[in-house]
Formats: structure tokens, sequence, C-alpha cells
């Protein structure tokens, strides 16, 4: 796999106007045909560092770097990012029934995407609309295209939610909790096309707070807690062998699915930090198990292993 | 769709029945009082009296009188004033009907077109000082009584600075018809209208502003960013596209009502023959059946106008077509 890097998140801080620290160090990356999946508990920052990625954030201060294709993103004027975002880069939502606009139908939602990117005429912008519903197996497209977001099912509404984000053939697709409003069905079917998506040669980045999903779709994971990446490597290892304490107790929080079954699942016992209050040391010793004195000193991102990076002192050589 | 339009009508005229009745009531059917007497006004002779009972028919029971009275006022429309001399009520009302609607569709006009500007404006520019100037100002608009305003500019524009250019174009109070001069009927009207939309301007204006912030946080629009829309797109095309239903809805009401005689003030203090003027003639002679009909025809008009705006609700939002959000 020597597939280049295409989004690479270096040290992105990023903060309120008041000064309080909403991401503190977060590095990752994807390259492209990886999709890579983003974990964390609510409020760890997962979203914000989506959201960083698209400029989607006034008012909030970013450092650090944000490199796509090359480019450095922080720093953009706004018109250039304009045309970024959409064609090089697209997202996709949680919920299709808020992120579409009731009030037109999905069709002219789609082709407008187009047209903002691309010189074509209605119906030129029309058909690709068509077809890429069609090919996200949307039966019987040219129809759905008229209808409206509140006359589809919620899966319809994911697929033409991906349909619309695939619309100008982006590089990079970002997936904001895709899943979370869809029933079980209907959320394995649109992780296929997420597969697909990948397997097309795009990079994915997967944001979700589900480890079955990241299981299931990605080849990459990366860790987030209280708004710094914790862990970071392929979804196999870290699968078989977490290495972060934090990965540990989430992975032991999933239901084993054969065996008896457990009176109470383990949980991690306290609450994630506030941004306010985070800890000087490491941001997850005060629910550690494995605390020590030296959790008081910020562990930095080390790869103890080929391909793996952890932050903890467990793993300091 | 035909069935949705067929019951809507149905719905209109039971409302205007409801109301014809409620109207008849009041004014004929209530305990101690005499009709009759009150149709022929104050010193009307005996002959005169009795003249009036046997045509109104206010001998006869109650739904008679009703049957008479309608078949009056709409089929044979020779409903008469006895204050006035015999003059024919409905003509009148229909005579006043074009100049109120000049008026009102003038004031329209202005006031839409101030408070599309200054409300988004408003909204872009939140917090800052041309928002809290925009919102004072409005507030002002608001508060500002139409007839005070009124005289105000009739001091300005037709003895104080008449003569100066700024107002030497102004014309003579009154109202000249379209037919005679669109230019005449545009200058007449410019003022009158223009202050009667200043204080819907300001209320209109604050709607917008604050259903526009609240449009801008919806998901759609952080969807409309994503997908690389700029700021004019998303503001005007996405935001005001999901916040315009309730600002349509209030246009609906206000410019139904002002129809029906709302802009009364208005007509009365720039002279303007409308159907506001009509009514405030007939209560200050206290005569009936030229109120009778000035109702009558008000209620008409709110009841047309709110249907022609639930069918462009429907236009708007798909959602209202099929019946989700209940009525």
């Amino acid at each position: 796999m020597d597939a280049e890097v295409l989004l690479k998140l270096h040290h992105l801080h990023l903060e309120l106007p008041n000064g309080t620290a909403l991401l503190e160090d977060v590095s990752l990356s994807v390259r492209r045909g990886d999709a890579l999946g983003v974990v964390g508990e609510s409020g760890s920052g997962k979203s914000l560092t989506a959201m960083s990625v698209m400029g989607l954030l006034p008012g909030l201060k970013a450092s650090g770097a944000i490199r796509f294709e090359g480019c450095e993103l922080l720093g953009m004027k706004d018109r250039e990012w304009r045309r970024l975002r959409g064609a090089g880069m697209a997202m996709i939502f949680q919920d299709p029934m808020t992120a579409f606009l009731p009030v037109r139908s999905i069709g002219a939602q789609i082709d407008e995407q187009i047209r903002l990117h691309e010189r074509l005429s209605r119906r030129e912008a029309r058909a690709r609309t068509v077809a890429l519903l069609g090919r996200m197996g949307v039966p019987d497209p040219e129809a759905a295209a008229k209808r409206y977001p509140h006359q589809l099912s919620g899966g319809l509404r994911q697929r033409a939610m991906i349909a619309m984000a695939l619309s100008c053939g982006p590089a990079l697709l970002i997936a904001d909790e895709p899943t979370t409003a869809l029933d079980v069905t209907v959320q394995a079917q649109i992780l296929t096309l997420l597969c697909e998506i990948r397997d097309s040669g795009a990079g994915v980045m997967l944001i979700t707070h589900d480890m079955g999903v990241v299981a299931q779709t990605c080849t990459h994971v990366a860790v987030v807690y209280s708004g710094l990446v914790v862990e970071q490597g392929p979804v196999a290892a870290v699968m078989a062998r977490p290495l972060h304490p934090y990965t540990q107790a989430l992975l032991e929080a999933i239901p084993p699915l054969d065996g008896p079954r457990p009176d109470a699942l383990p949980t991690i016992p306290g609450r994630p930090p506030a941004p306010d209050a985070r800890p000087e040391g490491c941001v997850f010793a005060p629910r550690c198990r494995f605390v020590r004195p030296d959790c008081a000193v910020r562990p930095a991102l080390r790869e103890p292993e080929e391909g793996r990076r952890v932050a903890c002192v467990l793993y300091d050589a | 769709m035909i069935r949705s339009f067929a019951s809507r009508t149905g719905q209109m005229l039971l409302v205007i029945f409801g109301i014809s009745v409620l109207v008849f009531a009041i004014f004929f059917a209530t305990p101690g009082a005499d009709p009759t007497a009150r149709i022929a006004g104050r010193g009307a002779s005996p002959q005169v009296v009795a003249r009036i009972r046997a045509e109104y028919g206010f001998d006869r029971p109650l739904p008679a009188q009703y049957a008479t009275m309608m078949q009056k006022l709409f089929v044979s429309r020779d409903l008469t004033s006895f204050v006035n001399h015999g003059q024919r009520v409905v003509p009148e009302v229909l005579q006043a009907a074009p100049v109120t609607l000049s008026l009102v569709l003038w004031a329209a006009f202005f006031w839409v077109s101030g408070s599309l500007v200054f409300g988004i404006a408003a909204a872009v520019l939140r917090d800052s000082w041309v928002d809290r100037l925009l919102m004072v100002l409005g507030l002002i608009g608001l508060s500002m009584p139409v007839f005070w305003l009124g005289e105000v500019v009739n001091l300005v524009t037709q003895s104080r600075w008449h003569d100066t250019f700024l107002f030497r174009w102004v014309p003579p109070l009154g109202y000249v018809p379209f037919s005679q001069s669109p230019w005449g009927w545009a200058k007449a009207l410019f003022l009158p209208s223009l202050t009667l939309a200043v204080c819907f301007i300001g209320l209109y204006a604050r709607v917008l502003r604050s259903e526009l912030l609240t449009a801008m946080g919806e998901d759609s629009i952080r969807t409309a960013r994503a997908k690389g829309a700029g700021p004019v797109r998303v503001w005007l095309w996405h935001g005001l596209r999901l916040s315009w239903l309730s600002y349509v809805s209030l246009f609906g009401l206000d410019f139904a009502q002002l129809l029906g005689g709302g802009a009364l003030l208005t007509e009365v203090v720039f002279a303007m023959p409308g159907v506001g003027r009509l009514t405030y003639q007939a209560l200050a002679t206290l005569d009936l059946p030229l109120i009778m009909a000035t109702v009558m025809y008000a209620a008409v008009f709110v009841v047309i106008a709110n249907a022609l705006v639930d069918g462009l609700y429907a236009l708007l939002d798909p959602r209202i077509r099929e019946g989700r959000h209940g009525r």
C-alpha cells in the first residue's frame, strides 16, 4: 500500500474566541482508498475535526496544519475554500431529514451542487443527478429526484445525501455519523455503499461513536478523547490488541455476540473532562485504571510499533 | 387538487355566511332597538319609517328579514341609504374599492421591499451597529401612529415646504384614478402609501430578521455551505426559502385587513375616497345600510385574501400541500 496521503492534520488546535481549547492536538492522515474511522464519545471533538477540515467553523481560531492534496487549508481565503467544498471534499451529515432543505426537491438540491462547481446546463446536471441516484441504488431515480425530502424514507434520503456528496467526484468524503439516524438494516446498506466509494479510490473519513461501524467499514481508526488523538492505527490491529487504556475500555464495553451474556457491561467510570477543565497531564488519567505518577505530564503521540501510534506513558521506551 | 379547491371554496362560503348572520344579528336583531328608526336616520318622518318597515320586512320574522337584507345587498344591490338622500350603497362601496386597492397595493410594495432590505441587512450584520440602528428605526416606525405621521407628512409636503423643490411635485390631497392619468395616480398615492407602509416596514423587518437568524442555524444551511455555496446564495436562496413562511402568513392577514377598511385612518388623513373613509363617514352619520355594506365587503375581502395566502403557502412549502403540518 503506497497510496499517497490525501489529507493530513498536523497538531490541529482549535479554540473558542475566549481561549477555551476545543481541540488540543489532533494529528491524523487519510490516504486515497483508505477509510479512516474517527471514534470518540460525544463532545470528544470528532465532529469539530470534520468541520474544521471543511472550513465550516467561522468564529473559531484554528492553528496547526491541515494539508489537503498538498495544499495548506488553514489561512486559505473563503473563495478558495468554497471552490474546494463540495468539489474536492464533500460531507455527509447525520440526519438527512434536516440536512436537506425541506422546501426543494432533492434533485434540485443535487443539481445545485453540480452547477455550483461545473458549467453545465440544467438538463445535463439533472441527467448526472439521476445517474448518481441510480448508482446509489435509489429505485426509479428519475421520479425520486422530483420528490421532496419528507416524501422519501430515511435510507433513501441518506442515499440521496451521498449522491449529492459524490456529485462532483470529491477526492475526500467526510461522513459525520452517517448511520446514526437510520435503522440497522438500512445502516448496513449505507455502510456497504461507503465501502464501495472507498474502493473506487476516494478517501473516506468516517466520524462515529460506534466501534462496530468502524470494524465494518474502515481500514484505519483514530480514537479521539477530549480533543486529542490518543491512538491511531490499522483497524484490524487496533481491534485485536488495543494499546491505549481508553481504547481497551471502549472495546470492552461492546456486548459479546456469543457465549454467556454478562450481567453488566463494563463501563468507564467518570465522565470526559469539559474543554475548560482538561487535566494538565494525560487527559484520560482521571478515569484510567493504570494511572501512574508520570501521567501528570502529557504523553506525546509515539509510534511504538510500525504503523501504530499511541499517546500513553505505558508505551514510553 | 380540484377536490381541495372545492372544499376550500365551500369553507369560504360558510365563513362568509357566518359573518353575514353575525353582522345582521348585531345590527338588526339586537333587542331593545328598532332597526327601522336606525335605517331611517335621525328625524325621519312617520311616512318614511312606515315605508322602510314594509320594504325591509321588519314586521316579519327574523329569517325573512335576513333574507331580504342579503337580497338587497348581493342580488338586487339596491340597498339605499336614507341618511344620504337615497344614495345606493353598493355602487358606492364598489366605487371606493379600487381606491383602497391601489393604496394598499402601493403600500404593500413599499413595506415588502423595505422590510426585505432592512431585515436581511440587519440579519447579515447582526449585533453590529447597523443591525441595532435598523432595529431601533423599526421600533420607531412601529410605534408611530399612522394618523399622526400622516398629518406631519401633510404639514410638511402640503404647506410648510410645499413650494421648495423637494415637494413641489406633491399633488393636492385626494385620489386620481389610474384610467385618468397613471402618472397622477402614482403621484397621488406615493406619500399616503409610504405613510401607511412605515409601521409595517418596522414590524416585518423585525420578523424577517429573527426568522432568518433562526433559519441560518438549521442543518440544511450547513449543508448548503458544505456544498460550496457562497454567502449571497446561502442567505438569499437557502435562508429566505426557509424563513419566509411566517412572513407570508403575516402579510396575508395584514393585506386583507387593510383591503377590508383597515387603512381607514390613512384614507381619512389623506382624503382618499376609499372603503375605510366610507366606513368612517357611515359611522359619523350612523348610516346603517352603508355600515352593513362596508362590513360585509370587508369580510368578503379578508376571506378571499386568506384563501389566496393559503394557496401561496402550499406553493412555497410542499409539506403543507400534503397536510403534514395540520391545520
